[in-house]
C-alpha cells in the first residue's frame, strides 16, 4: 500500500529545513496573524451590529466569545479525558 | 406513455445496485467505466425525472410508491451521485473489488431511500444499506472484522426498531405513505429511534467512530457520505419541527467536539466530527422552520462534499504512509503539497470559513435559531462553531501536515486520487463563492444573504480567535497514544465481564451438595446456547425439513380439531 519512494528521512535542523518552518518565518507568521486579528476588530468600531440578542452587541463579541468557548472546550475535554482515557491497545487485550 | 410512466416509477438507485452486482465481473477499463459512469448516468436520470409520484403498486395489501420526486429528494440524490462519482474516482486503485461493489450497492440503496414514497420501500433500502455498508467496513481487512460485527448488530437493532415502528404506524393510520409523521403514538417514537440511530445520535453513537475508521483508505470516504445523511433526509421528511431533535443535536455537536479533541487517530477525529456536523443538521430539523430546514438540507449537501474531501486527504496520507495517528505523522506538507491544500480547504469548509461551502450552509441554521428567538441555542451553536475550528479546522491539518517533522517524505498520491481531491476542493469553494447555486435547489425558496459585513466580520473574529486559542493551548493539545472510552465500552468490556462472571458462578462447585437453582440454570443456559451447544450448532437441512413437516402436520391437525 505505502509507496516505496516514501522514505523516512532524518528531520532537518530548523535552520536548514523548508522555509515555512524556519524560526524567522514563524516569527513573521505570528506578527502577520496578530495584525489580522487586530484588523478583524476594527470594523466593530465602524459598523452597527444589528444584534438580535443583547450580549451579541458587545464590542468584539465574536472574538472574546470564540476564544472563551475554546478555553472551556479544551479544559473541559481534558478533565473528561483524565477519567476516560486509556492506552490505544486497551480493547486488544 | 405507459412505458414512460414505468420508467418514472423505477427507483433510480437500482442503477447503482445493478452496477455493484456486475462490477466484480468487470476488469480493466470496463471496471473503471462502471465505477465512474454509472454515478454520472444516475445524476442525469435524477434531473430528468418529472416531479411528483410515480406509479403505485399494491403488494401484500400495502400501497408502495417506489419513486417520489421533489426538490428535497433531488437535492440529496444529487449530492449522493456527486460523491459516488468522486469516491469512485478516488477508489480507482483500490484492489479489493468487493469493497467497491459493496460501495455501489450502498450508494444505490441510500438513493433508494431518498426517492421512496412509502415507509415499506424506505425500510427495504434501509436494511440493504446496513448490509452493504457492513461489507464496506469488512473490506478494511482483518482489523475491521470485529468492528464490522458490532456495526451490523447495532444497525440490525435499529432496523428492528424501525420495522416495529412502521408496522405500528401502518396498522394505526392505515397508510404507508412517507410524509411528516405526526401524533404521539409509540410507533412514531420507534420510527424516530430507528432514524436517529443511523444519524449517530447518543447513546449508541459509538458505532460510527468505532467502525468507519476501520475501513480502507477509500472505504471511509463512501461511509462518511451515505448512512448519516440518509438519516438526516428521513428526519427532515418525517420529523421536521420535532423539538427533541434540537437537544439531541446539541448533545451530538458537543460530544463530537470533546471526543475529537481527545482523539489521536486522524480518521477517528474525522468520524467524531461527522457526529458533530450531523448534530448541527438535527438542530436545524428540530427548529423546523423553512429557514432552518433549508439550512439542515444545505448543510448536509455541503458537509457530504467537504467531509469526503477531508477523508480523502486522510486516506491519501494512509495510502502513502500506512499511518493514521497524529503521534506518528507531521510535516507532510513538504512532500504532499496537493494533499495538504485539499485537506486545508476541507478543514476551512467544515469550520464555515467565509468563501467556503460550510459558511453559506451553517449560517442558515444559525439564522433559523435567530428567527425563532432561541437565544440559548444560538449561543451554544456559536460556541460549537468555535469548537469545530478547534477540533477539525486546525487540529486535523496541523497535526498531519505541520507540527513536528516526522521525517516521512511520501509524495502526493496517484493521479486518480489527486483529481478526486481537486474536484471536491473546487466544489467547496464554488458553493462558498456562488451560494445561489446551492440555494436554488433547496427544498424551500430562499432569499437568504450569507455575505453581510457584520456576519462576515463576526465569523472571522470567532474563527481567528479560536485559532489563537488553539496555538496558545497547543501544549495541552499534544496527542498521546490513547483512546477515549465511549458507550461501546458497555458491550466491549462491561457485558463480556458480567458474562464471564455469571459463567464462572454457573460452573462453581462450591454451591454445596445441592447446587443452587441459579447455578443449575446458568449451566443449563451454557449447555443449550454456549459455544458449540445445541442452539449454536448449524443444522443439516434434513432436520430443518423434518421439523417444518412436523409443524405443518401439527398445524393441520389443530386446524381440523
Amino acid at each position: 500500500m505505502s509507496d516505496p519512494k516514501a522514505g523516512v528521512e532524518k528531520p532537518l535542523p530548523p535552520d536548514h529545513d523548508h522555509w515555512l518552518v524556519r524560526p524567522r518565518t514563524i516569527a513573521v507568521l505570528w506578527i502577520g496573524f496578530a495584525i489580522v486579528l487586530g484588523l478583524t476588530l476594527v470594523p466593530d468600531l465602524l459598523i452597527d451590529h444589528h444584534a438580535e440578542f443583547e450580549i451579541e452587541g458587545t464590542i468584539a463579541f465574536g472574538a472574546w466569545f470564540g476564544f472563551l468557548s475554546c478555553l472551556i472546550l479544551v479544559f473541559g475535554s481534558l478533565a473528561l479525558g483524565r477519567i476516560l482515557k486509556r492506552r490505544d491497545s486497551y480493547y486488544d487485550r | 406513455m405507459i412505458a414512460d410512466a414505468w420508467i418514472a416509477s423505477l427507483p433510480p438507485g437500482l442503477l447503482l445496485i445493478l452496477a455493484g452486482v456486475v462490477l466484480p465481473a468487470a476488469r480493466g477499463v470496463i471496471r473503471s467505466a462502471v465505477l465512474l459512469l454509472t454515478p454520472l448516468a444516475l445524476l442525469a436520470w435524477i434531473w430528468l425525472l418529472p416531479e411528483g409520484q410515480g406509479v403505485s403498486v399494491i403488494w401484500l395489501g400495502l400501497e408502495l410508491t417506489p419513486v417520489r420526486v421533489d426538490t428535497l429528494s433531488q437535492l440529496f440524490a444529487t449530492v449522493f451521485a456527486i460523491v459516488g462519482f468522486a469516491g469512485g474516482l478516488f477508489a480507482l486503485r483500490q484492489g479489493r473489488t468487493a469493497e467497491l461493489a459493496a460501495a455501489l450497492v450502498y450508494a444505490g440503496a441510500s438513493i433508494g431511500v431518498i426517492f421512496a414514497g412509502d415507509l415499506i420501500t424506505v425500510f427495504v433500502f434501509w436494511e440493504m444499506m446496513a448490509v452493504a455498508s457492513t461489507l464496506v467496513v469488512l473490506a478494511g481487512g482483518t482489523g475491521a472484522r470485529a468492528a464490522a460485527q458490532r456495526y451490523i448488530v447495532i444497525h440490525l437493532f435499529g432496523g428492528v426498531l424501525l420495522m416495529a415502528g412502521i408496522a405500528g404506524h401502518v396498522a394505526t393510520t392505515g397508510s404507508t405513505a412517507f410524509d411528516l409523521i405526526t401524533g404521539d403514538s409509540f410507533a412514531r417514537w420507534l420510527i424516530l429511534a430507528g432514524f436517529v440511530l443511523n444519524a449517530g445520535a447518543p447513546p449508541l453513537s459509538s458505532w460510527l467512530p468505532d467502525a468507519y475508521p476501520r475501513a480502507s483508505w477509500s472505504g471511509t470516504v463512501f461511509l462518511s457520505a451515505f448512512t448519516t445523511k440518509t438519516a438526516v433526509y428521513v428526519l427532515i421528511r418525517g420529523f421536521a419541527g420535532e423539538d427533541i431533535l434540537i437537544w439531541l443535536g446539541v448533545i451530538m455537536v458537543f460530544y463530537g467536539i470533546v471526543y475529537a479533541i481527545l482523539e489521536n487517530d486522524i480518521r477517528r477525529i474525522l468520524a467524531y466530527s461527522i457526529v458533530n456536523q450531523v448534530g448541527f443538521m438535527l438542530v436545524g430539523i428540530g427548529i423546523g422552520t423553512e429557514m432552518a430546514v433549508n439550512g439542515a438540507a444545505a448543510h448536509a449537501f455541503a458537509h457530504i462534499i467537504y467531509k469526503a474531501l477531508l477523508l480523502m486527504s486522510a486516506g491519501a496520507v494512509l495510502y502513502q504512509t500506512g499511518k493514521s495517528k497524529c503521534t506518528e505523522l507531521g510535516g507532510l506538507f513538504r512532500s504532499m503539497p496537493l494533499t495538504t491544500i485539499s485537506g486545508i480547504i476541507g478543514a476551512l469548509s467544515i469550520s464555515a470559513f467565509p468563501l467556503t461551502s460550510g459558511f453559506v450552509s451553517k449560517s442558515m441554521i444559525s439564522e433559523g435559531a435567530v428567527q425563532e428567538h432561541l437565544a440559548v441555542l444560538w449561543f451554544l451553536l456559536a460556541a460549537a462553531s468555535a469548537g469545530v475550528f478547534l477540533h477539525a479546522g486546525i487540529k486535523f491539518p496541523w497535526f498531519v501536515f505541520f507540527q513536528k517533522d516526522s521525517g516521512l517524505r511520501p509524495p502526493d498520491p496517484p493521479a486518480s486520487m489527486r483529481v478526486a481531491m481537486v474536484l471536491l476542493s473546487a466544489l467547496c469553494l464554488i458553493i462558498g463563492i456562488v451560494p445561489s447555486l446551492l440555494y436554488s435547489i433547496l427544498p424551500y425558496p430562499t432569499d437568504f444573504v450569507p455575505y453581510t459585513a457584520p456576519h462576515v466580520v463576526y465569523q472571522l473574529q470567532l474563527l481567528l480567535f479560536s485559532g489563537l486559542a488553539f496555538f496558545l493551548l497547543l501544549g495541552f493539545l499534544t496527542r498521546t497514544r490513547t483512546i477515549t472510552l465511549d458507550t461501546d465500552w458497555l458491550w466491549r468490556k462491561f457485558m463480556p465481564a458480567i458474562g464471564r462472571l455469571l459463567g464462572g458462578l454457573g460452573r462453581w462447585r462450591g454451591w454445596g451438595g445441592a447446587r443452587s437453582g441459579l447455578g443449575r440454570f446458568l449451566s443449563g443456559v451454557t449447555h443449550i446456547s454456549g459455544p458449540g451447544a445445541l442452539l449454536a450448532r448449524s443444522w443439516p437441512t434434513g432436520i430443518m425439513a423434518f421439523w417444518a413437516t412436523l409443524l405443518l402436520a401439527a398445524y393441520l391437525i389443530l386446524y381440523y380439531l
